[in-house]
């Protein structure tokens, strides 16, 4: 009695998106940030896990705000 | 009118352009359109919070204050039948806290079509209830002569719940390793395997037995099958999310858990913010107070900044300070300048409490900016 889950489609769950490097690259320019000054998430995470990303990639997520309606936010996957 | 929006979606929040898409009146010349646009702008830039505004004090204050009238009604248990849930203080302190083991968990099990008509609703109920053996006993002996245990079970029960003596008793080898498992005239006869086990040893293993995994989801304690708005859902006791989004006919999109740490484990950092925000606002709602969820957001981010959900506590999100004074001003002050002075640790002083301790300017507001001068600017 198992079935596999899209936890995609959740409601809890925003959008997320992997960055390109080019994207990635532009938009530590534009806020004039390194990596390691960027929230994290591990890649252990099953929304990571997902968008299979490796370590160091920046994951751009849009959640859907009560105030803003969307709002933007990043994380650069991290080991654990 | 929509171009014109369109160069405004960089500047706005979407949901201000929906606002504006809405509220404007069909019939507007452009430039008295573009106008609006431009007050409407010049005012959002107005409302932002200013860089080096001491947000975080600013929340603490706002979710404070409340919480000191929360305190009168310690203790107030929503009753849906027969299930207490933890409400108002204890349970904010409890999430904000980062408890691994929460007071009552809970989840509210959505079912998919046809289920949500009421299709099987029993029959789901009691196959997601978690049945151990004592549920279905009505006896159980300590025979100390032969050093063995006798269990009666209830047939009654056990043929409501569908259990029969077959897949009973493969259920409790598998979870009764150690013992031996036989049948004789309907009573179930507990043994030792290996013979040099004592009567003490035997007894001791009596509340094993008792709580013997027979069936259902592990963790759910309790079900309330109930009506919400049209459709069947299940309110459960006890909380096990990812068997439970895995079973066919729950809806996987909708069925959540009060476990915070349960979500980040199945669905993400990402998902328990959001769960963290929900059941924060849901608890300061019900108590008629009135909080933003704009500070209830800064505190989730501030708690899911690692990766790994983090509790305001000594042991989380205050570990992670850069600063040696700043931890130690928080709790256990000894033992923070010890190990920092045993380690040789270095203390940038870049942030607020530091500064305030040592009696410099703070970081915030307008200490934020510092005077930069080139060296030779007034040479010739």
């Amino acid at each position: 009695m198992n079935k596999k889950i899209d936890i995609k489609k959740h409601i809890f769950v925003p959008k997320h998106q992997k960055l390109s490097e080019k994207e990635k690259e532009d938009l530590l320019r534009k806020y004039n940030i390194t990596t390691s000054e960027l929230p994290k998430i591990l890649k252990s995470d099953p929304m990571a896990l997902s968008a299979a990303a490796k370590t160091g990639d920046v994951i751009k997520i849009i959640r859907n705000s009560p105030t803003s309606g969307k709002s933007v936010f990043y994380r650069v996957v991290v080991n654990g | 009118m929509e171009d014109l929006l369109k160069k405004y979606e960089e500047k706005l929040p979407s949901a201000i352009i929906d606002e504006i898409r809405e509220n404007m009146p069909k019939k507007i010349s452009e430039a008295k359109a573009r106008e609006i646009l431009e007050r409407i702008e010049s005012e959002y830039e107005n409302m932002k919070a200013e860089p080096g505004e001491s947000v975080g004090i600013v929340s603490a204050e706002s979710i404070g204050e409340p919480g000191t009238q929360m305190t009168l009604n310690t203790f107030h248990f929503a009753g849906v039948a027969e299930m207490n849930i933890t409400t108002g203080l204890p349970r904010i302190i409890e999430i904000l806290d980062g408890r691994k083991q929460i007071t009552t968990p809970m989840m509210e099990i959505y079912l998919k079509k046809p289920y949500s008509q009421g299709k099987d609703i029993k029959k789901i109920a009691m196959y997601i209830k978690e049945t151990k053996l004592s549920d279905i006993a009505s006896e159980i002996t300590l025979n100390i002569a032969e050093s063995r245990i006798e269990v009666s079970i209830n047939e009654e029960k056990a043929k409501e719940l569908g259990i029969t003596e077959a897949k009973l008793i493969q259920a409790l080898k598998i979870s009764n390793k150690t013992l031996s498992v036989d049948i004789k005239k309907g009573t179930y006869i507990f043994k030792a395997k290996s013979k040099d086990e004592n009567a003490n040893q035997i007894y001791k293993s009596k509340d094993k037995i008792k709580e013997s995994y027979i069936r259902g989801i592990r963790g759910i304690k309790q079900i309330l099958p109930v009506k919400k708005e049209g459709e069947f859902m299940i309110i459960t006791a006890g909380s096990n999310l990812k068997k439970i989004l895995s079973l066919p006919f729950v809806d996987e999109t909708r069925t959540t858990t009060n476990d915070i740490f349960e979500i980040e484990d199945a669905l993400g950092i990402e998902a328990s913010r959001q769960a963290l925000i929900n059941e924060v606002y849901k608890v300061i709602d019900t108590q008629g107070l009135n909080v933003d969820i704009r500070h209830l957001m800064l505190v989730a981010d501030t708690m899911c900044f690692n990766g790994k959900l983090k509790g305001i506590t000594r042991y989380g999100v205050v570990k992670e300070k850069a600063s040696v004074l700043a931890r130690a001003s928080f709790e256990t002050p000894i033992k923070h300048l010890i190990s920092a002075s045993i380690t040789g640790e270095l203390d940038p002083l870049n942030s607020v409490v530091e500064n305030v301790m040592l009696n410099q300017p703070v970081p915030v507001g307008t200490g934020l900016p510092k005077l930069v001068t080139v060296k030779d600017a007034g040479k010739k």
